[in-house]
């Protein structure tokens, strides 16, 4: 009885609950009718809008197909699209919105939503906050006679991965990963600080020291397929210097048409086989001066001289196996032609570089002596039209751990450009060289070949 | 001990380099004109118009140069250390040599983001932007849009303001008088657009083939109709097959005018006009690409000048 009892109290609350705010109900409905009549103003300017947008839209498609029977376009006419960079005068305002003239009385709604997506360069959505990522392929093909140092008859020798972009305001960073035949190797990975004070460019990382030119060049941005001799024999092969460290670049005071910069980079010590840090202390230096000349604006001249020092492997087995030191000096020469009306057809590079050794090691009485090996190459290379280039290069240079014997050779070297962003290089090789095995001088004669092909977006190389 | 006295030496060789690298101070630019460079001729002469003598500017690619093959010059670097703005086209259109003189210059000032950098394509109408997938099959697209959109007096203007704004934000003392030189400028271009546009009236809906895809927004501006191109594909060298077709096409739709950029050979474009029985024409895109075209008027005075008499002798 009780539960029915309750049941029946709530049922009658309930209406009576209903019922409550009845004292109000006109008032509550008059402002409905009020919302309502708002509502329905709304729709109907919105509706106005929409029209008057349309109309607006049209307009826009007619000023801009081009083409005869068009009365004279006034200049700007879209120009109201984008707004703060034109002021247009109240005239043309009052005659570019003519078309939509039919509802002047609601000021029309500038369009510029819809029409900022045909503006502003900038917006490449595609690539977000993602580094410029490039892949270039570097294919080697070698046939012949070369008992020295023989290549592979087909290989794919490099894939070099890069990825470039800009870190914050103050910093920029570039990778470029080489996966090779025998595995991966960070070729170059460093941060660049971009916004020091005094002009100072700081460089930290694993990167390509600044000893002389060919040292600083990729493998696939080199105008030829081999190295050069002199950088095989004294500089460390194919990696070169190419060691961990800081780097501290400025420009430096020069005469007037002169550009001069001074570079000072300190490695860990370990680069192939120039440098071994056989302990923490055994730091490399590099330093690198460099002298260009605009001489018209065609032709340059580009100077440097570069100093390298750091310990070797040759006292590995010694009881100080640190007071072992290779002392690099280089110089190089650049003579650079283009001319810029001609530029994508004609070219010519001619290129000098010399350098001198001096390493530590163990003389076969087991005492300290140090060998002073000179090496060096010249080249030139001439582009005959937009597709084809053509070089040679002649190559000298002693041994690094034996200075009384000297290599030479030189290449022949014919490249052709599909586009800009492939390659197609053929090199006939010569070399006199010296075979360890046999003890005497060997004619290698060799035809090597290249395919080299960019992906994606690779960052433009120091010039 | 050997230890200590290589550490010594190794101490006495960095320290030197320290030295040579520190002693000497950055020479400070004076606060007198705004050092404006720009990365084309184009927007140098836009910054002139609008800077006066508030203003020194120079330019890193000469107006008869193409601009998408510029060398990265490390006497730029000179200029480009001092600049208090640095003006670019944009669109990936110089991203071949600017982007390492930007790093090598060491100018906090002009690097990309910095109030200094200023990309002019931002204030500009793009054409040909790419949709849907974009591959290098169509040679070398450029993803972001047409870089070469300053042939259109609309976008000469746009930028002109763009840079009016720039320069008084930067030097607000001088805001009046860049404002005004805007505004003698504005009235100077919409009086010669008239003129240009009434030059180019008669021959509204002309049907062109230019060599590099370099004249879309003159061609909307002034009402021609490019119907091909002599390089197959942007950045590709002309190849037979396609010179071929595109004589056909040419002989076919009636197009007798073949437009070359300066710093194009004109062996392909002269051989396709004999076949054709059209004419080469060599328009400037540049200010500068000519001795007498010294500002953004005299370019497009000179380009309509040139089509105007080449559509009169070509029928």
């Amino acid at each position: 009885m009780k539960r029915l009892f309750l049941l029946a109290v709530l049922a009658a609350s309930v209406p009576l609950y209903a019922q409550q705010p009845a004292p109000d109900s006109a008032n509550a409905s008059s402002q409905a009718d009020s919302r309502i009549r708002v509502l329905e103003e709304q729709v109907r300017t919105l509706t106005e809008q929409v029209t008057l947008l349309r109309a607006e839209m049209q307009s826009l498609h007619q000023t801009k197909a081009p083409g005869p029977g068009q009365p004279d376009r006034l200049l700007l006419a879209s120009s109201r699209i984008e707004p703060g960079s034109l002021a247009p005068s109240p005239k043309d305002a009052a005659a570019a919105s003519a078309p939509s003239a039919s509802a002047a009385s609601v000021e029309p709604p500038p369009p510029q939503v819809a029409q900022t997506q045909t503006y502003g360069g900038a917006t490449s959505n595609a690539k977000l906050l993602n580094p410029d990522i490039s892949l270039i392929g570097d294919f080697v093909g070698a046939a012949g006679h070369n008992n020295v140092t023989p290549g592979r008859s087909l290989e794919m020798h490099e894939s070099e991965v890069g990825m470039q972009a800009i870190i914050d305001p103050y910093a920029r960073a570039d990778a470029f990963l080489s996966f090779g035949e025998e595995g991966v190797n960070v070729e170059e990975a460093y941060i660049t600080f971009t916004s020091l004070p005094a002009g100072l460019l700081l460089k930290v990382g694993k990167m390509r020291a600044e000893f002389g030119k060919v040292n600083t060049i990729h493998n696939h941005a080199l105008q030829y397929i081999d190295r050069p001799l002199a950088t095989n024999n004294l500089v460390g092969g194919e990696d070169g210097i190419d060691d961990a460290g800081i780097s501290l670049t400025r420009f430096l005071p020069a005469p007037k048409n002169w550009f001069a910069e001074g570079t000072a980079q300190v490695f860990r010590g370990d680069s192939d086989d120039v440098f071994t840090a056989n302990r923490r202390q055994d730091l490399s230096v590099v330093g690198h001066l460099r002298a260009y000349r605009d001489l018209n604006e065609s032709t340059n001249i580009d100077l440097g001289l570069s100093y390298a020092r750091g310990h070797n492997n040759s006292g590995a087995l010694t009881s100080d196996p640190s007071a072992f030191l290779t002392n690099l000096y280089g110089a190089d020469a650049t003579l650079r032609w283009k001319p810029l009306r001609r530029a994508i057809y004609n070219s010519f590079l001619f290129r000098t570089e010399l350098f001198w050794s001096a390493r530590d090691q163990l003389s076969a009485l087991n005492a300290l002596q140090t060998q002073h090996a000179f090496g060096m190459y010249t080249h030139a290379e001439y582009r005959l039209n937009r597709r084809w280039t053509v070089g040679g290069r002649f190559d000298r240079s002693g041994r690094a751990d034996n200075a009384t014997l000297t290599d030479t050779g030189f290449s022949g070297i014919l490249t052709y450009w599909p586009s800009e962003f492939s390659q197609i290089r053929g090199q006939y090789r010569y070399g006199h060289l010296f075979e360890t095995a046999t003890s005497r001088y060997d004619n290698a004669n060799e035809f090597l070949f290249q395919f080299l092909f960019v992906m994606g977006a690779h960052g433009a190389h120091p010039f | 001990m050997s230890v200590t006295k290589s550490s010594a030496r190794f101490v006495s060789v960095l320290t030197a380099f320290a030295l040579l690298l520190c002693v000497c101070v950055s020479p400070t630019n004076a606060a007198g004109k705004l050092q404006v460079m720009t990365a084309t001729t184009d927007l140098a002469a836009l910054a002139q118009q609008i800077g006066g003598d508030k203003v020194d500017v120079e330019s890193i690619a000469k107006g008869y140069q193409d601009p998408h093959f510029v060398e990265a010059k490390p006497s730029f670097l000179l200029k480009l250390r001092r600049a208090d703005l640095l003006i670019v086209v944009g669109l990936e259109l110089e991203i071949g040599w600017l982007p390492p003189l930007i790093t090598q210059s060491t100018n906090p000032k002009i690097q990309v983001g910095a109030p200094g950098y200023f990309d002019a394509s931002r204030f500009a109408k793009i054409l040909e932007i790419p949709t849907g997938a974009v591959t290098r099959a169509e040679g070398d697209v450029h993803p972001q849009g047409n870089p070469h959109y300053w042939l259109d007096p609309e976008n000469g203007l746009r930028i002109a303001k763009a840079i009016a704004d720039k320069f008084s934000e930067m030097r607000p003392a001088d805001a009046s008088y860049f404002a005004q030189r805007y505004s003698e400028f504005e009235q100077k271009l919409k009086q010669s657009d008239q003129q240009w546009q009434a030059q180019m009236k008669p021959y509204a809906g002309r049907k062109i083939v230019t060599y590099h895809r370099s004249w879309p927004n003159f061609a909307e501006h002034f009402g021609l109709n490019v119907v091909g191109y002599v390089e197959p594909r942007p950045g590709i060298p002309p190849s037979p097959q396609h010179t071929v077709e595109l004589i056909g096409q040419m002989k076919r739709d009636n197009v007798k005018v073949i437009v070359v950029e300066p710093y194009f050979d004109l062996k392909t474009p002269n051989s396709i006009a004999r076949e054709t029985g059209g004419t080469v024409v060599v328009l400037m895109p540049s200010v500068g690409g000519e001795k007498e075209i010294t500002d953004y008027f005299k370019l497009f005075d000179y380009d309509i000048a040139k089509l105007k008499q080449t559509f009169d002798t070509t029928k």
